[in-house]
């Protein structure tokens, strides 16, 4: 038994700290505002937080390769309009998700093709990709946010219970199948080869361009279901939607745990990330902290995550012993 | 000028470095005269360059003592030792390529705090001058990248100069020259000696150091074996004093019916990666050593056999067929496996586990529909850790924090559970204890018994000497000579690697002295 927990803790060592930290603020609320754990309230945080939970999961994998993306806002808002747009035009509510996760596919892979076949460096791509999409954006929609939906727009046309519960299942269902397919798929295990050492993965015969591009399409797959499951939740469709998003993403990402460097890190950091800083943002509006407050405190956690692990790692460093003299059982 | 009756300007004494436990110097010493030229010479691994790391104060030593003018030195920083007037020039010159020439020099000589303004015309004077001590004609005001290779060279001793470096360090300073470069840096070392400047000069071109050098020290396996004057000695003697060790180590050669070809080149060349002409084949059951000097061309022979730099000329046969490999992929495809050098870097994944590198070049075969056979996974690292006895604490450990050796044999261990028909290992042992070492020629031993080809990379003499049914020697990008295993010795191998070196600068040295 001790031996399992051993090895589960050095298994989830990165994972440790942002779930203490997500345990003590649930137990800190639970004694100032027990409110905080009503149905309501819970609800209303996972919907809130599913988007940013899905496309976080793209960008676990984009950090796990060392790469970064930044262009998943705008991303957001170009799948968020397009969604109203399509149903406007009088598309099926039922084919609009189709076209919608195609045209996150391709801005994907329009990344992947730049950074994983041409080699460019990723953050200025994906800065490039943020400014440029917002900015198309912008320009065609005029900045008016897209009104006047059809009815069966908001909600797929379901009763919004269903509808919520239909959005929470996805989000669970990406999440643990993401997290699945991390560790059991041999393209996994190919993420963070490239992400831990990408000239070594390449002479064992792995293609890092190939890796790359793969997610950084991933992502722009996830950014447009996370778009449309937000988009349906309303009966208009702003048209800057996803602002702030990139950086919600890379901080869940960073403070569950996975080493901005690439190579460590898990999904189930991520979701923990995610959800830490979700509660954090709500915690403090119940203790009447204003909103502004909100951010710069995230921030801080951000910093204090990237702090956390530098200093881990350099203590890790100290520590390595060499191997005991076992042979290998 | 007698040089005995210089004075001696720098004094090495017993210095000993040892990088993670493996001896880099073991008992080096030799005494540097004021205007004299002092050879340094060894194989590859002899502790040259460790040598003059140290003497730059770029890595520390161990023991021993160093002396400049008669009084002992303590441990400097490089910054320090510069000012000691110690500078050294390398083979591939240190200078800023997107700063001016005047610039370049300017860093290493002057000495203002970061507030004082900057006097360019002196500066630009300062350069001017400099440069004509050395004999270039160069704009001071050019671009450093616009130069070629024996300007940037001339701007570095300059700069040398300039910040009064008294004894000068010119690390194989003429092997990438042509002719005449070669000839005006001679030239200008010449000069510098008859100013009073000591030099410590390596070159592999041993007829050079013949015409330049007054003395030369022979370092071998980290320790001097001895200090002579030029004119005492012949080429064939110093090449004897550079192997003259016996075979210490045992190797557990055994001969192995040969099979059919498995890698047949026909002048294959990459001018990407300066390799041409190169042809040889490696049967199954055969060890074919590749040796030579560093910078020969073949590591990069190897990444052409492995489809990292695709080859642009002639021709590849794999088991008879012709291929083409353009990629690893391509190459692991057809049974080809390279385990490269420096394996800290690239060989293994070093944030993975055990278990995780040892199946990485094969999760093709381990995925069914994708999905990876955790359990087959866990079997195959049991199996080839066993097998290749991988000494860690568990298999999941990260190869981090295995030692060198071990981290070799998880490097192998990878390629052996791809089965491969041939296997390319590029320094299997370099800087890997006695032990591990031991095991790792047993193991390529057992291999070829079982028919794999194996082509094998070494700087060690001994080494290729003991394992090779044959031997390529590389020279300058091609095949310098192909020996049998009987007719293989080490002062031939050595001779052949410098062979050609040799023939240019006899004929150039010829023409020079008729003059």
């Amino acid at each position: 038994m001790s031996a399992l927990l051993s090895r589960m803790s050095r298994r989830h060592a990165r994972e440790a700290p942002p779930t203490a930290a997500l345990g003590i603020v649930l137990i800190a609320m639970g004694v100032v505002a027990p409110s905080f754990f009503s149905a309501g309230n819970l609800r209303d945080l996972a919907l809130n937080n599913v988007a940013v939970m899905i496309v976080a999961l793209g960008m676990t994998l984009v950090v796990l390769t060392g790469e970064i993306d930044i262009s998943v806002g705008s991303q957001f808002a170009v799948c968020s309009v397009a969604a109203g747009m399509l149903a406007k035009a009088g598309v099926p509510i039922m084919l609009v998700p189709v076209f919608v996760l195609a045209l996150g596919v391709l801005m994907g892979a329009l990344n992947g093709l730049l950074i994983g076949m041409l080699g460019l460096p990723s953050i200025i791509v994906t800065l490039a990709m943020m400014v440029a999409w917002r900015d198309t954006l912008r320009w065609t929609t005029d900045g008016a946010w897209i009104q006047d939906l059809p009815a069966n727009f908001q909600w797929f046309g379901m009763s919004p219970e269903a509808a919520q519960l239909m959005i929470m299942a996805v989000g669970v269902a990406l999440a643990t199948s993401g997290a699945w397919a991390l560790r059991h798929l041999a393209l996994g295990r190919r993420v963070y080869a490239v992400g831990a050492d990408a000239e070594a993965a390449r002479l064992a015969g792995i293609d890092p361009r190939m890796v790359k591009f793969g997610v950084f399409a991933t992502t722009g797959m996830l950014v447009s279901i996370g778009a449309m499951l937000n988009a349906v939740r309303f009966s208009t469709v702003p048209s800057n939607a996803g602002i702030g998003f990139e950086l919600q993403a890379v901080a869940a990402v960073v403070v569950g745990g996975t080493a901005i460097t690439g190579g460590r890190g898990t999904i189930l950091g991520t979701v923990i990330g995610v959800a830490l800083l979700g509660a954090i943002g709500t915690a403090l509006t119940y203790v009447g902290i204003g909103p502004f407050w909100v951010k710069a405190i995230q921030g801080l956690i951000i910093l204090a995550a990237l702090g956390g692990d530098a200093l881990f790692t350099r203590l890790a460093r100290r520590a390595h012993l060499p191997a005991r003299a076992v042979v290998a059982h | 000028m007698n040089i005995a009756e210089e004075p001696v300007v720098l004094r090495v004494t017993n210095v000993t470095k040892s990088y993670a436990g493996v001896t880099a110097l073991a008992n080096a010493s030799f005494d540097l005269r004021a205007g004299e030229v002092h050879a340094l010479v060894g194989e590859n691994g002899a502790g040259k360059s460790t040598l003059i790391k140290i003497l730059t104060a770029a890595v520390e030593y161990d023991g021993g003592e160093i002396a400049l003018n008669g009084a002992a030195l303590p441990r400097l920083t490089p910054r320090q030792a510069r000012t000691l007037g110690i500078a050294a020039i390398y083979q591939q010159p240190a200078l800023f390529d997107q700063l001016t020439v005047a610039e370049n020099i300017a860093l290493g000589t002057e000495n203002a705090g970061p507030l004082s303004r900057i006097n360019w015309r002196q500066r630009r004077e300062r350069a001017v001058e400099l440069l004509a001590r050395v004999g270039a004609h160069i704009d001071p005001d050019s671009d450093v990248c616009d130069l070629g290779m024996a300007q940037q060279q001339l701007v570095e001793i300059a700069r040398a100069l300039g910040a009064n470096a008294r004894i000068l360090i010119l690390d194989e300073p003429t092997a990438s020259l042509s002719k005449d470069d070669a000839d005006n840096l001679l030239r200008v070392v010449r000069e510098l000696r008859a100013d009073g400047v000591a030099m410590i000069y390596i070159s592999h071109r041993l007829e050079e150091l013949f015409h330049i050098a007054n003395r030369v020290t022979v370092l071998r396996d980290g320790c001097t074996i001895a200090t002579l004057d030029m004119c005492d000695v012949s080429r064939n003697q110093l090449i004897r004093l550079m192997v003259g060790r016996e075979l210490t180590s045992v190797f557990p050669k055994r001969v192995v019916p040969l099979g059919a070809p498995v890698l047949e080149l026909q002048h294959v060349g990459c001018r990407a990666s300066g390799v041409s002409d190169v042809s040889f084949s490696v049967r199954a059951g055969e060890i074919v050593g590749l040796s030579g000097l560093v910078g020969a061309g073949r590591t990069e022979l190897a990444r052409i056999i492995f489809g990292l730099t695709p080859a642009d000329e002639g021709q590849i046969a794999v088991n008879g067929a012709k291929v083409r490999i353009l990629s690893p992929t391509s190459a692991i495809a057809h049974g080809i496996a390279y385990v490269p050098e420096d394996r800290r870097r690239h060989g293994v994944v070093l944030q993975m586990s055990v278990t995780e590198n040892i199946s990485l070049a094969a999760l093709r075969e381990l995925a069914r529909n994708g999905s990876l056979d955790v359990n087959r996974e866990h079997d195959i690292a049991v199996e080839y850790s066993r097998r290749l006895g991988v000494r860690t604490a568990s298999l999941r450990s990260l190869v981090a924090t295995l030692s060198g050796g071990n981290q070799q044999k998880v490097a192998l261990g990878r390629w052996l559970v791809t089965k491969p028909k041939l296997l390319v290992l590029d320094e299997p042992t370099q800087g890997i204890d006695v032990g591990a070492k031991s095991e790792i020629h047993s193991l390529m031993m057992d291999l070829a018994e079982q028919g794999m080809a194996i082509l094998m990379i070494s700087s060690e003499l001994p080494e290729i000497l003991g394992m090779s049914d044959r031997i390529v020697v590389m020279h300058d990008g091609t095949v310098a000579d192909v020996l049998d295993r009987s007719e293989a010795t080490q002062e031939r191998l050595l001779a052949r690697a410098l062979q050609r070196e040799t023939r240019e600068f006899t004929s150039f040295f010829a023409a020079a002295n008729e003059r």
